[in-house]
């Protein structure tokens, strides 16, 4: 049985890994194939008579040797209209903008349609840039530039605020995913499962409870989860912390190990192994899925599985699949933060545990219908 | 020229108000009467000028659309007031903090000493509560700038305003009219809630996702995603539609202030040459800008004059800063469309001749979607992959998606099945941990497209190569070295970052020798767009003009795209370098980038 606890985690685990790794046997098109290629106008190494898909615009402009008045395009656009405001001497807007510099670098010919780019220091073929470090001069002068204008103390603060601010910031999500009633001929429960976290970017504090019960009864399952969770790969947190479960009697402790992400199709899902404290091992395998049918209307099915090592006879489990849930739940969002849902629910013990409860005179399947709302704030 | 008149519109001189911190007041630009009959009239918005400004830093009510909020302001508006200096002149700014926090005042797009440039923990300390600090500096350049807050989340709120600097001589763009456009973007949310939104759920603004009534509706631009299509962004754990962080959902986009409905009107008389100087002062939005009937001549791009060139459309990232002239030449309204760049809303606005004139205003445009170069993956397809908005993607080759997805020896789910993170592709410095959810396969130059959505609108949109610069590059020399730099982050998890690496996670900064020139790509390995800013320098934008690339203070790199730009380090001292969406830059994607030495050679 530990085995198939072990191959369930390890798939969990090794779901968002495949996701990062999958198809490095793709081929790369080749860089011919590419039809920007005709654009990428600024190749490192592109000499400068590229075709140039704007010559004839406006280089002649910027050749000097274009005769000031007659053939300066801008006269055709606004330039031209300019004038009566402009000083009226250089029609030209860029006389007197000192174009002489130019051209020493491009002795162009007035017919040379890249006259206009081939002034630049560029106009060579280029040499292949090195990426290299930064010459020794940059590393010179104070650490902090403001350090010598200013009270190094208060650029000290104002710095730790800097860094804290861009990027280092702590927020937190409290989510009532589920807050139900369940119905359930001549028995009606309810169900909470809720989460919340409290951190920054990378390691947060992570709380989870849930529970279940019939109205009018003692609840009859409530843990609490008090979890670190630091995230270990884009859309993967693993988890680590402590479970305890105040019902059903007896009152267990547990060491949890799991972890909760996103998978490829956007799954959200929750894997968790359980250590209790009299040493029995269990997993819980979690899984949903928003699918939107429009933008507030959200169906989301949602599945369930336990696991167990060994049987803990007192608590009616058996080892193995010990019970399997499947939920469809459709909500509207209101408001993002308010959605109230119907849905149904199915659940089914399995193996050994059915068997403990078909002994204990108890159905093995249920069928609910469920109404509640999800919060989160 | 630009003669000091022109400026005035006379009928909204009658209307001129008391000048603010002593300073000379001109007639208003963002004037009164814009807001007759309509609620929530707006204060007037001076000009200041001279050489001595006061400013004044605080909490102010904020009207839109009916609703008022606190916002935080400088001198009591939303926009700021604005700053008219001139070329050649030394100003001194007081900057009065009556906030119960820090606050500063970052001049963006402004060549000046590094102590000056407002960022606190990199140029100075900020300004505490109570405290007034001098902003002292030479103006040594022309053109439309614009001023912010560097602390928090204050630009959110409210915290920015023009900045014009007038050429010392001729000014080679001839106008008779002139009118300021602050593009942003306002929210009732408070911009501190709204980040831990974004952290606890990713796509919280998002109201425009993939649904499966969307399979139904005929002519929705994604009936037409295949099936197949869809379960490759599944698998990927990414979303198409995911164009923008914070959306009309919450934002009501503005123009100088004004939503929507209080249209803010700017008055011209029919053929004049009207100055537009369009600032994009939002704290998350890009604006496609068109004027419905009316060619815009860009003549201006953050600051640095360019080769006129004629368009119906241009995308302005945030931070971005366009002049454009337009001549209408009827005696009729036009409408200003800025939508912001996923379709969810727009800023309104309007150019008439009298007040109370409308023009029609056109409907949203059909949402896009991202597409295969957004993936970093352009040309790997065989087919064109030309298009991003899917409503126009009918030369996209779906059934060469197929294929290749088959090729990499997954069975039929398209491109899901490549590796979206394939580390050999990361350079060595990078670090792919977990806030890199994508490494680009093979980034394309983005200085020839359009921006996303804007493929095939059917009129001419600006496209960074169309960007010439009107003067010489002021540097000749051929960089010496080249630099990568890594756009990176995590989506679901909001984590922006440069090179794998949160600015908190205590990065070593970006070293430039002093008068360096460098050629730096940024590379995007994410599905967003970045406009990305590098303070206290212009960079030339490497666009196919050698010697004439445009002159920028931000670019915007398209996602899974790349864009080089060539730097002279000619700046010494300690300047930010980061992405302009507030929220990203507050999750990580900022650096310190140091020029040194400190002394020693001409700045
Ligand atoms: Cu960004």
């Amino acid at each position: 049985m530990k085995a198939l606890l072990i191959a369930v985690l390890a798939a969990a685990v090794g779901t968002p890994a495949y996701a990062q790794h999958a198809g490095h046997t793709m081929p790369m098109q080749a860089p011919a194939a590419d039809p920007h290629a005709g654009h990428d106008m600024n190749a490192k190494p592109a000499p400068a008579p590229q075709p140039d898909p704007h010559a004839g615009h406006d280089t002649g402009t910027a050749t000097p040797a274009s005769p000031p008045a007659a053939a300066d395009p801008h006269a055709g656009h606004d330039m031209g209209t300019m004038q009566p405001a402009a000083p009226a001497g250089p029609t030209d807007p860029h006389a007197g903008h000192g174009m002489g510099t130019m051209q020493p670098a491009a002795p162009a010919s007035p017919a040379d349609p890249h006259g206009g780019h081939g002034m630049g220091p560029e106009a060579g073929p280029a040499p292949v840039l090195p990426e290299a470090p930064p010459p020794p001069a940059a590393f010179s002068g104070p650490r902090h530039a403001a350090d010598m204008l200013f009270d190094p103390s208060d650029m000290a603060r104002a710095r730790e605020d800097l860094r804290v601010e861009q990027g280092g910031a702590t927020n937190y999500r409290v989510m009532v995913d589920q807050l139900e009633a369940r119905i359930h001929d001549g028995r009606d429960g309810y169900l909470w499962d809720a989460q919340g976290w409290y951190g920054g970017d990378i390691d947060k504090l992570w709380i989870k409870t849930e529970g279940e019960g019939s109205f009018g009864e003692k609840t009859e399952e409530a843990e609490v989860q008090a979890l670190w969770s630091r995230a270990i790969t884009p859309w993967f947190d693993f988890q680590a912390g402590i479970r305890y479960d105040f019902r059903p009697d007896p009152e267990r402790g547990h060491l949890v190990l799991g972890l909760q992400g996103l998978v490829p199709y956007e799954f959200e899902v929750d894997a968790a192994a359980f250590v209790s404290d009299e040493g029995d091992v269990s997993a819980r395998f979690e899984a949903e899925y928003d699918l939107l049918i429009t933008q507030r209307l959200i169906l989301q099915p949602r599945a369930e599985v336990n696991l167990a090592a060994q049987e803990v006879r007192e608590l009616g489990i058996g080892s193995g699949i010990n019970d399997i849930e499947l939920g469809l739940r459709l909500r509207y969002e209101f408001a993002r933060e308010f959605a109230p849902y119907v849905g149904v629910e199915w659940e089914r013990k399995l193996g050994e545990t059915a068997d403990f409860a078909r002994d204990e005179g108890e159905g093995v399947d249920d069928l609910f219908f469920v109404t509640g709302v999800r919060i989160w704030f | 020229m630009r003669k000091s008149s022109s400026i005035l519109d006379r009928r909204a001189f009658l209307a001129g108000t008391a000048a603010i911190g002593g300073a000379a007041v001109f007639a208003p630009l963002l004037p009164a009467w814009a807001q007759s009959g309509t609620r929530g009239l707006k204060p007037d918005m001076p000009t200041l000028s001279g050489e001595d400004i006061a400013l004044r830093i605080g909490h102010s009510p904020f009207t839109v659309g009916g609703r008022t909020g606190q916002a935080v302001t400088i001198n009591g508006t939303v926009p700021a007031p604005l700053i008219r200096l001139r070329e050649g002149q030394n100003v001194r700014i007081a900057v009065t903090n009556t906030l119960e926090e820090d606050t500063s005042i970052h001049w963006h797009g402004v060549l000046l000493p590094f102590q000056m440039d407002g960022v606190p923990g990199v140029s100075f300390p900020g300004i505490r509560p109570g405290e007034t600090f001098v902003y002292e500096f030479p103006i040594r350049h022309a053109g439309t700038f614009w001023y912010h807050s560097h602390s928090g989340l204050q630009e959110q709120l409210g915290h920015y305003g023009p900045l014009i600097f007038d050429p010392a001589g001729a000014d080679p763009v001839a106008y008779d009219r002139e009118h300021v456009l602050v593009l942003s973007d306002w929210s009732f949310m408070n911009p501190h809630t709204m980040l831990r939104k974004l952290k606890a759920m990713g796509d919280y603004f998002n109201r425009q996702q993939l649904t499966v009534a969307g399979l139904f509706r005929t002519g929705d631009p994604e009936q037409q995603m295949p099936l197949s299509e869809r379960l490759m962004w599944d698998r990927m754990r990414m979303d198409p539609t995911d164009i923008a962080d914070i959306t009309g959902t919450t934002y009501t986009y503005l123009i100088n202030g004004h939503g929507p409905q209080e249209n803010w009107t700017g008055l011209f008389r029919p053929g004049e040459r009207v100055r537009l100087r369009v600032i994009n002062a939002s704290a998350m939005t890009v604006f496609n800008v068109r004027i419905p009937g009316l060619p815009i001549t860009i003549v201006q791009a953050d600051g640095n004059n360019v080769r006129p060139v004629k368009v119906d459309e241009f995308q302005i990232s945030v931070a971005e800063t366009y002049d454009a002239i337009v001549e209408p030449a009827d005696d009729r309204a036009y409408t200003i469309v800025a939508e912001s760049v996923d379709r969810s809303g727009m800023g309104r606005g309007t150019l008439a001749p009298r007040m109370g004139m409308t023009a029609a205003v056109p409907p949203l445009r059909p949402r896009p979607t991202l597409g295969m170069d957004d993936m970093g993956m352009a040309g790997m397809g065989h087919g064109s992959m030309g298009g991003m908005d899917h409503g126009s993607m009918s030369g996209m080759d779906h059934g060469a998606m197929a294929a290749m997805g088959q090729s990499g020896g997954m069975t039929g789910m398209g491109m899901g099945d490549m590796n979206m993170r394939d580390e050999s592709l990361a350079p060595p410095d990078m670090k792919v941990g977990v806030g890199v959810d994508m490494i680009a396969m093979n980034p394309q130059d983005s200085v020839g497209k359009p921006g996303l959505g804007l493929a095939n609108v059917g009129h001419k949109v600006l496209v960074y190569t169309d960007l010439v610069a009107l003067e010489p590059n002021p540097d000749p020399r051929p960089p010496s070295r080249s630099l990568e730099i890594h756009l990176t982050g995590n989506m679901e998890r909001f984590m922006w970052s440069f090179d794998g690496r949160q600015f908190s996670e205590v990065v070593e900064p970006i070293r430039f020798a002093r008068n360096e020139r460098v050629r730096v790509t940024l590379v995007n390995d994410t599905m967003m767009q970045h406009p990305i800013h590098l303070h206290g320098h212009f960079f030339e934008v490497v666009n196919g003009h050698p010697g004439h690339h445009p002159m920028k203070h931000t670019v915007n790199v398209l996602p899974g795209s790349k864009i080089t730009f060539d730097l002279t380090a000619d700046n010494p001292g300690d300047w930010a370098f980061h992405c302009h969406l507030l929220f990203h830059m507050h999750a990580g994607m900022f650096n310190v980038v140091t020029v040194r030495p400190l002394d020693g050679g001409p700045a």
